[in-house]
C-alpha cells in the first residue's frame, strides 16, 4: 500500500481517526505524517513514557561516534528503520529486535537497567531456553567446584552437562 | 467490581497485564487492516471455541461494533485502554462474566491479558493472568527470544510483558503532607505511581495506582514481590497516618467526613471532581469507623457509575455537563440514601 499523501513512499502508519463521531481511514508514510503534524502513536503529548525514550535513543544516535552517522539498519521484515524506531519509540514487528541486534542493549540497559530476560519462558518455545539455562547454571556450579578442587563432582556436573548439550542437538 | 477484597481498607484492587505478541506478524500499530483483521479472528478463535474453558462463559466484543460512547464505558470500568478505545481497528475485547478478566485484542500489543482483583490480591491476579496466557501459549506461537524474553511494540515492555498494579486509597498520606516524600521513594525502587485515569491526569479522589517500571532483568515473581512489599509498606504508612489523624485532631477529621457525607446526601449538583473528593472523604470516614452507616460497596459502585461516561449510558446520551451534574447529584444522594 502506497502513501495516500506521497503516493511515492509505502504507508508504514495506518490510522483510524475518529472526529466528532466520523470515521476516517488514514494509510501513511512516516515522513508525511510527521509533514502534516498527524497524530503518531507514541509520540501524543502526555504520553510521557515515550517521549521520554524517544529522547534516550535519538541521544544513543548522536552519542555513538561523533560525526561519523551509523549505518542505515533496516528491519527486512517490516521495513522499520532504526531511526524510525528512534523518532517513534516503538518496533514494528518482533523481528525488528533480531536487526536491531546490539544496538539495543544501551537503551534497554538504560529502561530496565538489564538486557537478558529471565522470567516465564512459553512452553511452546522453551524447552531449549530452559536446557540452556540449566547448562549455564551448572557451568557455573562446575567454576566453583574446580576452584574448591572438588574434581570429582566437578566432572559429575561435567558429564551432566555434556548430556544436556547433546539433547539440545549437540553444540 | 464490588466485592472486597483483604486489605481494602487501602487497597481498592490489584491488577496484573501482560502484553503478548503472536510470532510472524507486525505489531498493530503498523499491521494493514488484512493483517491486524487476521490476528484478532485467530485470538478471538481461541476463546469462541471454549478453549479457555475454566473461565465460563466469555462475552466477545468486536470494539467497531460499538458506540463512542460504549467505549468510553469500558474504559471507566478498567476493561480497555483508552488507546484501544481510540484506535479501535480490528481491536476486540474477550470478558468474562465477573468482569474481573479482560483481555484486550490489537491494543498496542496483539494481546493483552488484564486479570483484577479485589483489595490486595496481586499474587493471585498473577496466578489467573498466567493459567489465561498458558491457554493462549497452547493454541498459538508467541512472538518469544531468548535473550529479549516476550517481544513487546514498546521496549518498556519487553522481557515480563508484566504490568502489576495496585490501586491504592491514601486520603491520611495527602492530608498529612507525606504523600510527595513517599512517592518519591517508591519511584526510587523502580516503581510508577499515577492516578486514577491513567497517564499524566492528577489523582483525583486520593486514588493512586502503583506499578512495576521495569519488565526486563527481574522474574514475573521477583517483580510481584518488590510491589508487594512497597505497597504493603504504603498501605502501613496509610494506616498510621489514618489514626494518627484521629488521635491527634479528631474532631476536624470527623468534621470533614461528615460534611462531605452531608453534601453528597443533599446536594443537588455534583461535577465528578467534587465527587471523587467527596467520597474519598466518606470512604475515609467508613474506615475510620465514623461513619457506620455507609456500606463500603455502594462507595465502590459509585467510583464507577458516577463517571461522565457510565451516567450518560444510564440515563441517556444526550446529557450536556449541567444535567450531568444533577444527575449524578441524585444517583449518589439515592445510593446513599439506600445504604444508610
Ligand atoms: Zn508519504
Ligand atoms: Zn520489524
Amino acid at each position: 500500500m502506497l502513501c495516500q499523501e506521497c503516493g511515492k513512499r509505502p504507508a508504514t502508519l495506518h490510522f483510524t481517526k475518529i472526529l466528532n463521531g466520523e470515521k476516517t481511514e488514514l494509510h501513511i508514510c512516516e515522513s508525511c505524517a510527521r509533514d502534516k503534524g498527524e497524530f503518531i502513536p507514541g509520540t501524543q503529548s502526555g504520553f510521557s513514557i515515550h517521549n521520554l525514550l524517544s529522547g534516550l535513543l535519538d541521544f544513543e544516535q548522536h552519542a555513538g561516534t561523533g560525526a561519523s552517522k551509523p549505518p542505515a539498519v533496516r528491519c527486512d521484515s517490516c521495513g522499520m528503520t532504526y531511526s524510525q524506531f528512534s523518532k517513534i519509540g516503538r518496533f514494528g514487528c518482533s523481528d525488528c529486535y533480531k536487526h536491531f541486534g546490539e544496538r539495543l542493549d544501551p537503551l534497554l540497559k538504560r529502561v530496565h537497567g538489564n538486557t537478558t530476560h529471565v522470567g516465564k519462558v512459553p512452553k511452546r518455545a522453551g524447552g531449549k531456553v530452559k536446557t540452556k539455562r540449566e547448562i549455564d547454571r551448572l557451568k557455573q556450579e562446575m567454576q566453583g567446584r574446580i576452584e574448591n578442587e572438588d574434581f570429582e563432582s566437578a566432572a559429575q556436573l561435567r558429564d551432566r552437562i555434556r548430556e544436556l548439550e547433546k539433547e539440545m542437538g549437540g553444540i | 467490581m464490588q466485592t472486597e477484597g483483604p486489605e481494602s481498607d487501602v487497597v481498592l484492587s490489584s491488577r496484573i497485564r501482560l502484553a503478548r505478541n503472536l510470532r510472524g506478524s507486525p505489531f498493530p500499530m503498523l499491521a494493514t487492516p488484512a493483517q491486524s483483521q487476521a490476528v484478532m479472528e485467530q485470538l478471538l478463535d481461541v476463546a469462541e471455541n471454549g478453549r479457555l474453558n475454566g473461565l465460563g462463559p466469555l462475552e466477545i466484543i468486536r470494539l467497531s461494533e460499538l458506540t463512542e460512547l460504549e467505549k468510553l464505558v469500558l474504559v471507566e470500568k478498567h476493561l480497555i485502554s483508552p488507546n484501544l478505545a481510540n484506535e479501535s481497528r480490528n481491536g476486540a475485547l474477550i470478558l468474562d462474566q465477573k468482569e474481573d478478566v479482560s483481555v484486550m485484542v490489537n491494543e498496542e500489543d496483539h494481546l493483552r491479558i488484564q486479570c483484577m482483583r479485589p483489595g490486595f490480591q496481586i499474587r493471585e491476579a498473577w496466578e489467573t493472568a498466567s493459567l489465561i496466557d498458558d491457554v493462549f501459549e497452547e493454541q498459538i506461537d508467541y512472538a518469544f527470544d531468548e535473550k529479549h524474553g516476550f517481544l513487546t511494540s514498546c521496549p518498556t515492555n519487553v522481557g515480563t510483558g508484566i504490568r502489576a498494579s495496585v490501586m491504592m486509597h491514601l486520603p491520611a498520606l495527602v492530608l498529612t503532607g507525606q504523600i510527595n516524600r513517599i512517592l518519591s521513594a517508591v519511584t526510587q525502587v523502580g516503581l510508577a505511581v499515577r492516578g486514577l485515569y491513567g497517564e499524566g491526569s492528577e489523582a483525583t479522589g486520593n486514588l493512586f495506582q502503583v506499578s512495576n517500571q521495569i519488565t526486563l532483568g527481574q522474574s514475573e515473581e521477583e517483580i510481584i514481590e518488590n510491589l508487594h512489599q512497597v505497597a504493603r509498606q504504603m498501605l502501613e504508612h496509610e494506616r498510621a497516618a489514618r489514626s494518627k489523624l484521629l488521635s491527634d485532631s479528631r474532631a476536624r477529621i470527623e468534621d470533614r467526613v461528615r460534611r462531605s457525607f452531608g453534601i453528597l446526601s443533599h446536594a443537588a449538583i455534583m461535577d465528578s471532581k467534587e465527587a471523587s473528593q467527596r467520597l474519598s472523604d466518606v470512604r475515609l470516614g467508613v474506615h475510620l469507623g465514623l461513619l457506620p452507616q455507609v456500606n463500603v460497596k455502594t462507595l465502590n459502585e459509585l467510583l464507577v457509575s458516577t463517571q461522565p461516561g457510565f451516567l450518560q449510558m444510564t440515563y441517556g446520551e444526550a446529557l450536556h455537563p449541567e444535567q450531568r451534574d444533577m444527575t449524578r447529584a441524585d444517583l449518589i444522594r439515592d445510593r446513599l440514601a439506600i445504604s444508610s
